[in-house]
């Protein structure tokens, strides 16, 4: 070692680099989003491209209700990571309540609609491209939905057993990262289906 | 010490050997649960080995099938069951597996870093993978179905629509081709997520991202390419799947739904997916090129350029398979020109490495002699790629085995070539002991020999007119001579293979000792045991320039004196 005459510069400053969990969700964002793009090319390839009824004009309403709720709970979601930054633990467990009921309520309106859709006007995923595209683009969002939910009430449950604190904030800003994304997400479905298609 | 931080190969204490394991059963056990990267690197690498040998059969009795007209070695329904396999397991099982097992082992060490971001991760990865290639073979046995009908599936490795409906594909083939590609995609997805958080968040101190080794660096744009890549496949194969199984009507021409719709989607996917499997190949170029020309990288941020302009430009030239299928004036030029456009940054990279070659003392192990081949090849590859970019010569030619030759070109002649120069390059490294260079000379004689026999015979054959995917031809056509050069072709790269498996094996446990660093290298992963220690090194390396351990090894002409 005493072979070694120059000693080099060493790194000024803090050697930092990003947050892995927030790298990752990004990279997985993007992914997803590829997903949905194909999605919905395949959906405004075939709008009006239907053999047979109905169309989504005639049995389609704007969804305005569960929309507001769905947004909404990005604002909400940003209240929880902001309180558990701060170690306020009650505000945390409030927000995030909010936030899972607001996604339950989107669920919810989804349900009624699918319902009233396969009941009241008889489109199924089988009867023409509508129903083929419209369900699957729909359903994968709400699939989405769904998984973000039960992650979200997994750290709900955690909060309830006192498990969680300000050493998690991190963490659970990258899962707010994917309920932001399913939010965005949602405002290019609802624009291409309920907007453009109808 | 105190005044290097980079130790000296073997100046650190090791961390404790592990207790050598009593029982075949806990040795298999710990290979099962094992969350290193350096393991599921290895086990990602024994994977697509072993399917290359599969992929490997299931050419040699295809090319069997055609070296003479009229044959009857494979039954026709045999015959598109193996070309379908064939293709499939040489993408999916083969060609993304040993990238990821390259990137696995490699780019941990290479950053310094102790091991992948997500260690778990990885493993779910890896083994999604591998049941993936376990579902589509298994079609061989359970793709009879209810009917008992079909067997693997025969639709050609991109599946053209509508032949996948239900009525014209019966039995249950589809659906295992189709889910074992969602499932193997979903592990491609978790690792290359793996690799960008490992590459963006895991660099050891003071490497930042322009000191990073072009492998590394390489392997962060096919992972990032991954992901918009792989995905919309799983989104077209989910819609297939809901056309077989919920009676969707996606691709169902009856129902007012688009044949054409998934050439698109399919091609948005398998062009880029050629860019992801030969970047990689690049990258183990990057590495090896200069340690044996004794040279830094020539024009290392043109490198990086390029390799991202690559990634770009690959996402907007699929529609060049789709020439013939009638698109409009417009698209059709638009398909032209920027496919043209790929062959700008693959020049600048050809260019530098000539010019990293260029006046260095070149030393011919085999690594470099894998890399000196593919630079031809892959010369070659790109004129013929621009040679079917051109759309009136795309429809003289589409669906010959010029289309064939072209691109076995790519996927052999750079792919492959380059996987066997990572494999000489890197093996001392994870065995501690170096393949024999007598056997791997006879590897590369043979193999380089019988790939020109048979790839650029089969060009011939294409522009001659003999369409890929028929199960046999007639005497009268004047392809008898070429396809039986062909095929002989073949055989000989099959010998060469065996020769290179047995080196694997007979090296393993009589090759010579490797040391640590047994290229001379400049990169961190030579700067640790080999076999690596379970946590690459004991102390966290520090860099300073791109190459760490010229730095130590000469300190009185350090790089970073010289890099901005």
């Amino acid at each position: 070692m005493s072979a070694i005459p120059a000693i080099p510069p060493a790194y000024e400053g803090e050697w930092r680099t990003p947050y892995r969990g927030k790298v990752a969700m990004f990279g997985l964002i993007i992914g997803e989003s590829a997903i949905f793009t194909i999605f919905v090319v395949a959906y405004i390839f075939y709008i009006g491209k239907s053999l047979s009824g109905p169309t989504p004009q005639q049995v389609l309403e704007v969804p305005i209700f569960i929309t507001i709720c769905l947004l909404s709970s990005s604002f909400t979601i940003m209240l929880a990571e902001r309180a558990l930054a701060r170690n306020r633990l009650g505000g945390f467990a409030s927000w995030l309540g909010a936030t899972i009921c607001l996604g339950l309520i989107f669920l919810g309106g989804t349900a009624i609609e699918w319902h009233k859709l396969i009941y009241g006007d008889g489109l199924t995923i089988s009867t023409n491209l509508f129903g083929t595209t419209y369900y699957s683009l729909v359903g994968l969002h709400a699939t989405h939905v769904i998984i973000g939910l039960a992650m979200l009430s997994l750290v709900f449950l955690f909060t309830l057993a006192g498990r969680m604190g300000e050493q998690h904030a991190e963490r659970f800003a990258v899962l707010a990262m994917y309920w932001h994304f399913v939010d965005a997400v949602w405002v290019v479905v609802f624009t291409v289906v309920y907007i453009i298609g109808r | 010490m105190a005044e290097n931080s980079l130790p000296l190969p073997g100046s650190i204490d090791l961390a404790p050997e592990r207790e050598s394991t009593s029982s075949l059963v806990e040795w298999l056990h710990e290979w099962v649960v094992t969350v290193d990267h350096k393991r599921l690197g290895i086990l990602y690498i024994l994977y697509a080995t072993f399917f290359l040998l599969v992929g490997g059969a299931e050419a040699i009795a295809i090319r069997i099938q055609l070296a003479v007209p009229g044959n009857h070695f494979l039954s026709a329904q045999v015959y598109n069951r193996f070309f379908t396999m064939h293709g499939t397991t040489m993408v999916f099982l083969v060609g993304m597996t040993y990238i990821f097992g390259f990137a696995n082992y490699i780019i941990p060490l290479q950053l310094g870093a102790r091991d992948m971001a997500f260690p778990r991760l990885n493993a779910f990865s890896f083994w999604l993978t591998a049941f993936g290639g376990l579902l589509l073979y298994y079609s061989f046995i359970g793709g009879g179905g209810l009917y008992g009908v079909g067997n693997a599936p025969d639709v050609g490795w991109f599946a053209y629509a509508p032949l996948t409906a239900r009525a014209f594909s019966p039995g249950h083939a589809i659906d295992y081709w189709a889910l074992a590609l969602i499932v193997s995609g979903f592990g491609t997805v978790g690792t290359a997520i793996n690799v960008i958080a490992t590459v963006i968040s895991m660099r050891c101190k003071g490497m930042t991202m322009m000191r990073m080794p072009l492998f590394s660096w390489l392997l962060l744009v096919v992972s990032g390419l991954t992901l918009v890549t792989i995905t919309p496949l799983t989104a077209a194969q989910f819609m297939l799947l809901i056309d077989r199984y919920l009676g969707g009507h996606f691709f169902d021409t009856q129902a007012g739904g688009s044949a054409v719709i998934w050439m698109h989607f399919f091609w948005i996917f398998g062009h880029p997916e050629v860019y992801v499997l030969v970047l990689p190949a690049f990258a183990i170029a990057n590495e090896v090129i200069p340690v044996f020309s004794r040279k830094a990288i020539f024009g290392y941020p043109a490198m990086v350029a390029a390799s991202v302009g690559i990634a770009f430009v690959s996402l907007s030239v699929w529609a060049h398979h789709m020439f013939t299928v009638g698109m409009t004036s417009f698209s059709n030029t638009f398909f032209v020109l920027s496919t043209m456009l790929v062959g700008i940054p693959t020049g600048i990279k050809i260019f530098n490495w000539l010019a990293t070659i260029w006046g260095g003392k070149i030393r011919f192990a085999t690594p470099m002699l894998f890399c000196t081949a593919f630079l031809f090849q892959f010369l070659i590859a790109g004129l013929t790629g621009i040679m079917l970019s051109i759309a009136p010569w795309n429809w003289q030619l589409h669906n010959s085995y010029f289309v064939i030759a072209h691109f076995h070109y790519v996927l052999v002649g750079a792919i492959v070539f380059c996987i066997f120069a990572g494999f000489y390059y890197w093996y001392p490294k994870a065995t501690g002991r170096m393949l024999s260079e007598t056997l791997g000379k006879w590897h590369f004689w043979l193999f380089l020999i019988g790939f020109h026999v048979t790839f650029d015979t089969m060009h011939f054959v294409g522009i001659l007119g003999m369409p890929r995917s028929i199960y046999t031809y007639e005497p009268d056509r004047g392809w008898n001579t070429l396809n039986f050069v062909v095929s002989s072709g073949g055989i000989i790269q099959g010998i060469a293979v065996l020769i290179f498996g047995l080196n694997l094996v007979w090296s393993y446990f009589h090759g010579r000792g490797a040391g640590n660093d047994p290229w001379d290298a400049w990169t961190l992963e030579w700067d640790t045991t080999s076999p690596p220690p379970p946590y690459n090194f004991a102390q966290e390396p520090e860099v300073r320039s791109r190459r760490p351990l010229w730095d130590v090894k000469h300190p009185e002409d350090p790089d970073w004196e010289y890099e901005g």
